[in-house]
C-alpha cells in the first residue's frame, strides 16, 4: 500500500550554512498515529515545514499518498492538514471566517465550507465562539482553532506540531481524545510533541530525529521493550539514616523518607519489597521517576547506555 | 486543482481582502474622503477661483481627475502592501501556502483586493467632487479602463513591496518617498504645458503623469500626453510587475525559507 507520507534522502541546508536535515528517509503508513520526536533544533519542524511546502528543501523527495509535493503539489497538499507550532491565523478575523476561508483555499464552495466549518468547530467546542475575533480566544481555544482549520477540508494526513503546548491538563486530555477519534475515523496522524507521555499514550510508531538525522524509527512497543532498567521513587513510612542494601540494584537516598531505586526489567519488584521489608523498611507509595519514553529518548539522543533524567533533554537546544 | 476550485480560492481571497479593509473602514476609506474634501475646498474653491481656466476648464474641474487618480493609486498600493506584509508578519499567509491554491491565484487575489479598495475610494472621490463641480464623462471606455488598469498596476507594485518588506517601516518608505512625490508631480494640479521645457522633459519620465493624463482625457477630453502611449506604458508596467510578483511567489522570497 502507498504510504501516507514517504520521505527520501531529504536534506535541508539554510542560507546561513546550517544543515538542519541530513539524508532523512521516512515512511508513515496509512492510518498510523505516528510520533516524530527530537530535542529542540533537531529538525522536526524543518521536516514538517518541507512536507507542508512552507520550507524549500535542498534535496530529496517527499510524497504524500504517492503524490510528489514538487510535481503534483495540488493533489499532495489537498491530502494534508497542518497544525503548526506557532499561532498563524489573522488575530483580527472571527473564528468562523478563518475556518471557512481555509476551506475556500482548497476549492470548497462557501455553502459547503460553512457546513464543514460548523462541524469542525462544534466537534472542538468552538461553535459558541464562532463570531469572536481570534485574538480574544484563550491559548487552548487558539490551539483547537488551528486543529479545526486543519481539518475543515477533510485531510487524509494530519500533521500536528506540538498541538498541546501551553494548554491545561483538561484541555490536553480532551484534545487527545479528539485526536484518537480522528485517527480512528481513518485520518493518518503525525505528531510532534515535547510531552513524551502524550506520544507514548497516543502513538503506535515513532521516529526520533537528532542533529538532522533519523536515529530511531520503530514501533512504540518495540522501542519501549528495549528499556531494560526503570527507576522508581519509593516513599517510606519511617525515616532512615542510611540507604538500605539492595543487591543488584542502584539505590540513592533522596531524603530521610525517600529513596530512588533502579530496577532491571528482569528483576522482580516483589524481591525488592521483600529485601526492604527484611530491613524493617515499609514502602508507603511509589512512582516512576520519569516517563518510560523519556528515559529511552534521553538515552537515544545522548547516545548513552544508562538512563538519565529527562528534564534536560527536553529543553536542550542544538 | 481544477479551474472551478481555483475560482473558489480566488473568490475566497478577494472576499477576505474586501472584509479586511471594510472592517477597518475608519483607517482605510474615511481618511481619503476627508483629505479629498479638503483638497476640493482649498485648491478647488479658495485657490482655484484665483487661478482661472486650464485648457478651457475651471480649475476645480481640471484637478478632479488627478485627485481621483491620487486616491486610486495610494489606496490600491497601500491595501496590498499592508495586507500582504501583515499576512507575512502574523504568518497567516501560510494558510494559503499550505493549500493547493496556485501562486498566480494568490497574486490575482491580493491584486483584486487592492483594486477593489482603490476603485472604492476612486468612486467615493468622484461622488464627493460632484458636490463641488459639474463633470461629464468624455470617453467612458478610456475612463473606466484607465482607472481599472492603474488600480491593477499599483496593487501589483504594492504586492512586490510587501514581499520585500521586513518591517512596518519598509511598507511606508516607497509610498512616502517615491509614490507621493511622483503622484503630486504627475500633473494633478497643473498641466505640464505650464512648465519650462526642461521640467516638461523631466516630467515625461514620470509614469504617473501618463495615467493621470489618460484619465483626464477620459473625463474632460484633454490630455498633455497621447492616450495610446499612456495605455502602452500602463500595460507594459502591469505585465512586468505581474511577472516579477509571480516569480517572487514561486521562489518563496520572504515567505518560504
Amino acid at each position: 500500500m502507498t504510504p501516507a507520507l514517504s520521505i527520501r534522502n531529504l536534506t535541508k541546508t539554510y542560507k546561513n550554512g546550517l544543515t538542519a536535515l541530513k539524508d532523512i528517509d521516512l515512511d508513515v503508513q496509512v492510518g498510523d498515529f505516528f510520533a516524530l520526536l527530537g530535542p529542540n533544533g533537531a529538525g522536526k519542524s524543518t521536516t514538517i515545514g518541507i512536507v507542508s511546502s512552507l520550507i524549500n528543501k535542498t534535496g530529496g523527495k517527499v510524497f504524500i499518498f504517492g503524490k510528489d509535493i514538487d510535481t503534483e503539489f495540488a493533489q499532495a497538499r489537498a491530502y494534508l492538514g497542518l497544525v503548526p507550532q506557532e499561532f498563524n491565523f489573522n488575530m483580527f478575523e472571527p473564528v468562523l471566517e478563518i475556518v471557512v476561508n481555509q476551506a475556500g483555499y482548497y476549492g470548497i464552495e462557501r455553502r459547503r465550507a460553512h457546513a464543514a466549518a460548523e462541524d469542525c468547530l462544534r466537534r472542538l467546542g468552538l461553535w459558541e465562539k464562532r463570531n469572536t475575533a481570534a485574538r480574544e480566544l484563550s491559548g487552548g481555544m487558539k490551539r483547537r482553532l488551528m486543529i479545526a482549520r486543519a481539518l475543515v477540508h477533510g485531510p487524509k494526513l494530519l500533521i500536528l506540531d506540538e498541538p498541546t503546548a501551553g494548554v491545561d491538563i483538561e484541555t490536553r486530555r480532551s484534545m487527545w481524545q479528539f485526536l484518537r477519534t480522528t485517527n480512528g475515523n481513518g485520518t493518518t496522524i503525525i505528531l510532534t510533541t515535547h510531552y513524551l507521555e502524550e506520544a507514548e499514550s497516543l502513538c503506535r510508531n515513532i521516529a526520533i530525529i537528532d542533529g538532522g538525522r533519523l536515529i530511531e524509527n520503530t514501533s512504540m512497543r518495540r522501542l519501549l521493550d528495549t528499556l531494560h532498567v526503570e527507576t522508581f521513587i519509593f516513599y517510606l513510612r519511617n525515616s532512615i539514616q542510611v540507604p538500605p542494601v539492595l543487591p543488584g540494584h542502584a539505590i540513592q537516598q533522596l531524603d530521610e523518607t525517600t529513596i530512588e531505586v533502579s530496577i532491571s526489567k528482569d528483576k522482580s519488584l516483589n524481591k525488592v519489597f521483600e529485601d526492604l521489608s527484611r530491613q524493617g523498611i515499609e514502602v508507603l507509595s511509589m512512582k516512576n521517576k520519569a516517563n518510560r519514553l523519556e528515559e529511552l529518548f534521553m538515552r537515544l539522543v545522548n547516545n548513552q547506555t544508562t538512563p538519565q533524567p529527562a528534564v534536560s533533554a527536553l529543553t536542550r537546544t542544538a | 486543482m481544477n479551474l472551478h476550485a481555483q475560482y473558489i480560492a480566488f473568490k475566497t481571497i478577494v472576499i477576505k481582502e474586501f472584509l479586511r479593509f471594510t472592517r477597518i473602514w475608519i483607517q482605510t476609506v474615511l481618511p481619503p474622503a476627508i483629505t479629498m474634501v479638503l483638497y476640493f475646498i482649498i485648491f478647488g474653491n479658495l485657490i482655484g477661483s484665483q487661478i482661472g481656466d486650464i485648457h478651457g476648464f475651471a480649475y476645480m474641474q481640471y484637478i478632479v481627475p488627478g485627485l481621483i487618480m491620487l486616491g486610486i493609486i495610494a489606496n490600491s498600493y497601500a491595501n496590498v502592501v499592508s495586507s500582504f506584509f501583515s499576512a507575512k508578519f502574523q504568518r497567516h499567509i501560510e494558510e494559503m501556502l499550505v493549500s493547493p491554491t496556485p501562486n498566480y491565484i494568490i497574486l490575482l487575489g491580493f491584486m483584486s483586493g487592492g483594486m477593489i479598495r482603490g476603485l472604492t475610494v476612486g468612486c467615493m472621490v468622484f461622488l464627493i467632487s460632484l458636490l463641488f463641480t459639474h463633470l461629464q464623462v468624455h470617453n467612458l471606455f478610456v475612463t473606466i479602463s484607465v482607472v481599472v488598469l492603474t488600480a491593477m498596476l499599483f496593487s501589483l507594485a504594492g504586492f512586490i513591496n510587501g514581499v520585500f518588506a521586513k518591517s512596518f517601516d519598509d511598507i511606508s518608505i516607497v509610498p512616502t518617498f517615491v509614490l507621493t512625490p511622483l503622484t503630486y508631480l504627475g500633473g494633478i494640479f497643473y498641466s505640464i504645458d505650464m512648465l519650462s521645457p526642461f521640467w516638461r522633459q523631466v516630467s515625461m519620465f514620470n509614469p504617473i503623469l501618463y495615467m493621470i493624463n489618460a484619465f483626464r482625457y477620459g473625463i474632460l477630453g484633454v490630455s498633455d500626453i497621447n492616450v495610446l502611449t499612456s495605455f502602452a506604458i500602463i500595460i507594459g508596467f502591469i505585465v512586468a510587475l505581474f511577472t516579477v510578483g509571480l516569480r517572487l511567489l514561486d521562489k518563496g522570497v520572504g515567505i518560504r525559507t
